[in-house]
């Protein structure tokens, strides 16, 4: 019943630096094989510096030097056909962003022009993206999706600095829904916004998910938030999925040692117990330490993490680890 | 009991404008607190509700525009800066931004030794930068000689703690010290908060939007709406049983790291910031549920409910009473 809408096999995008004459590689996305169905709410996690952001930037196809594909495809699914991204020229994959897929960044605030009017703002993105249209015919598209989605139509008249960050953030996720693509990708969208706004910003993508029908890919490093919205959770660290399972089973019965650790440290009400942070910190992704990246800062190494990567070893059909303390595993392919 | 910090009907009044249309917005409205030794009392709220004016009037950033800041029973504004900066010292929320990037991070702490005139030579400097070092789990050989480039934000918020701690100050002032801190590392920043504590006995004043965390460390909470401490009490009653309307969205606001606790109804979202300060009743009267007339009108005094003073009509007296007559 379900059906793979956005697919990478084996995935390595790295950053090729050039560093007083020597070569420096930073590999933010290294080996990344995802499977993401339609109509699901696909949630990515992971501390910062572990190449979420790079991964999604290869995801809508926007690698650009210092970025690089190294290997790998990333595969969509448009009208039923497959279709290699790597294979697109600028023209295709500009046509494809916004109507397939769209992207809600972190900061509105440098997305949205800050001397036009937001209406302008619309005018000028349905006018590049939707042809065939009158400039008043395509304004009432604007004007409807905004009612649709509950916001008040007087911001229309204001210039960005005028809203609050909410609600700035919101008039950036109806921008990007417009045209109602098929896979909409949130990178941090309410990350550094309050508690109850948040609270607002994740209201509004679960409804336009729930009419749309279609596929969210959220990135944050908020596991409240994940916990919250997404159905399924790969585990992101230095660069790779560590562990990808459905939401219930990740909080419930998670496998990775940093899984356990990110689900662990994090503080609850009612239960004032000590918590204990990741010990360490973060690897440079520039020098990687060998075999499993996360064996400095495991409590369970052993002498064959330090040598080698183990592969995915599936717990339950959608439950996948990589880790040498549930075992060995296999390469999937 | 004795009390370290007192502050007392403290205002903020902001006025912005030209001379032809001044507008006067109340960034802190009339609020008192006090804070005991070895003792961490959290000021909770979202951005823009005045927690950082507070912090920033009690460092002497700004002044106040009315009410006092009674430091170990002195008035602070009558006394010198240095007796004032030795009691107390601040943290602050981007780790990055607290040290110059082209300077090493120890000569911070030689500055700060020398300008209190803590050690007698570089020795006795030493010794005492590495004892503060050791109190938030790094040493002086691991640091000495470093920009602040090559640590990560976790590790550059605990040598602003360290530096912090040179003075041997009775009071830390932590303003959102772990908003910039990954979430996996944060736990290390306020773990340290409750060691210096229980320790030292070293009392903070941890300011943040983030109730988990301050649920987690802190003793007593005051939550702050819109330049009012609409609720506070110990931490225990004000966040596992809250009365006022606004903790009770704010606290079911905050996502929970379980998937079955999701939220299953929908929220009203903000009027704008604007008008809910310009309000003349209970500023939160535009998004409450439980609006009545009398809140619209008249601000609402402070009613002791259990061990938590709540300013909310729900629990005033005049209103307690002709709930009973129904």
């Amino acid at each position: 019943m379900n059906k793979t809408i956005l697919k990478t096999d084996h995935l390595k995008a790295f950053y090729v630096l050039d560093v007083h004459g020597t070569q420096k590689v930073v590999k933010a996305v290294n080996d990344v094989n995802l499977d993401i169905q339609e109509n699901e709410v696909y949630g990515i996690a992971g501390e910062s510096g572990c190449g979420k952001t790079t991964l999604l930037k290869a995801l809508v196809a926007a690698i650009e030097p210092p970025l690089r594909l190294m290997d790998g495809k990333i595969l969509y699914q448009v009208n039923g056909k497959e279709i290699d991204v790597a294979s697109l020229d600028q023209e295709a994959k500009r046509k494809l962003r916004w109507e397939y897929i769209s992207y809600v960044p972190q900061g509105s605030m440098s997305v949205l022009n800050p001397v036009t009017k937001l209406k302008e703002t619309y005018r000028d993105f349905i006018g590049s993206h939707v042809s065939g249209k009158s400039k008043d015919e395509a304004f009432e598209i604007a004007k409807e999706h905004l009612l649709d989605l509950g916001l008040p139509l007087k911001i229309l008249d204001a210039y960005p600095h005028q809203l609050s960050g909410g609600m700035r953030q919101r008039v950036t996720i109806a921008l990007a829904t417009l045209l109602k693509p098929r896979i909409i990708i949130g990178d941090e969208p309410t990350t550094a916004l309050d508690v109850v706004v948040q609270r607002g910003v994740v209201q509004l993508l679960k409804d336009i998910q729930g009419k749309l029908q279609n596929t969210i890919i959220l990135v944050t490093h908020d596991m409240g938030v994940q916990a919250n919205v997404a159905d399924r959770v790969g585990i992101m660290y230095a660069g790779k999925i560590v562990e990808e399972a459905p939401t219930e089973t990740i909080y419930g019965n998670p496998a990775h040692p940093y899984t356990q650790y990110l689900i662990d440290s994090l503080p609850k009400f009612g239960d004032k117990s000590t918590r204990k942070s990741v010990p360490g910190s973060p690897p440079d992704l520039g020098n990687l330490p060998s075999g499993c990246p996360f064996h400095p800062r495991c409590p369970h190494v052993m002498e064959i993490c330090k040598q080698e990567m183990p592969g995915y070893t599936k717990l339950e059909p959608n439950h996948r680890v990589a880790c040498w303390l549930v075992g060995e595993g296999e390469r999937l392919s | 009991m004795e009390k370290l910090l007192e502050i007392d009907q403290l205002t903020k009044v902001f006025s912005f404008g030209s001379i032809l249309s001044k507008i006067k917005l109340t960034a802190v409205d009339n609020i008192s607190f006090d804070i005991k030794p070895a003792e961490i009392f959290a000021l909770a709220g979202e951005s823009g509700c005045g927690k950082s004016t507070t912090a920033r009037m009690i460092m002497g950033f700004e002044s106040p525009t009315s009410g006092q800041i009674i430091h170990s029973g002195t008035e602070v504004a009558k006394n010198e800066k240095v007796w004032f900066t030795q009691g107390i010292q601040a943290i602050f929320q981007d780790p990055f931004g607290t040290f110059n990037p082209l300077r090493t991070v120890d000569r911070y702490f030689f500055e700060t030794v020398k300008n209190y005139k803590l050690a007698k030579n570089k020795t006795d400097a030493i010794k005492l930068i590495d004892a503060k070092l050791k109190a938030v789990g790094l040493s002086y050989e691991e640091f000495a000689g470093k920009y602040p480039s090559e640590f990560s934000g976790g590790q550059l918020q605990r040598i602003s703690v360290a530096r912090s701690l040179l003075t041997d100050p009775k009071l830390l002032i932590a303003d959102e010290p772990v908003s910039m801190v990954d979430a996996s590392l944060r736990m290390s920043i306020v773990n340290l908060f409750k060691e210096l504590k229980e320790n030292f006995g070293v009392s903070v004043l941890y300011i943040t939007h983030d109730l988990a965390t301050a649920y987690y460390v802190s003793d007593r909470i005051a939550i702050m709406f819109r330049g009012d401490i609409v609720e506070m009490g110990p931490v225990e009653q004000v966040l596992m049983e809250p009365k006022h309307p606004y903790t009770q969205l704010l606290r079911e606001s905050i996502p929970e790291a379980d998937p079955e606790k999701r939220w299953n109804y929908k929220i009203d979202l903000s009027e704008l910031e604007y008008e809910e300060y310009m309000r003349k009743g209970c500023k939160f009267a535009g998004r409450c549920p439980q609006v009545m007339e009398i809140c619209k009108a008249e601000m609402p005094q402070d009613t002791q409910v259990g061990k938590a003073f709540v300013k909310c009509h729900l629990y005033s007296e005049s209103q307690k009473s002709q709930n009973e007559v129904i």
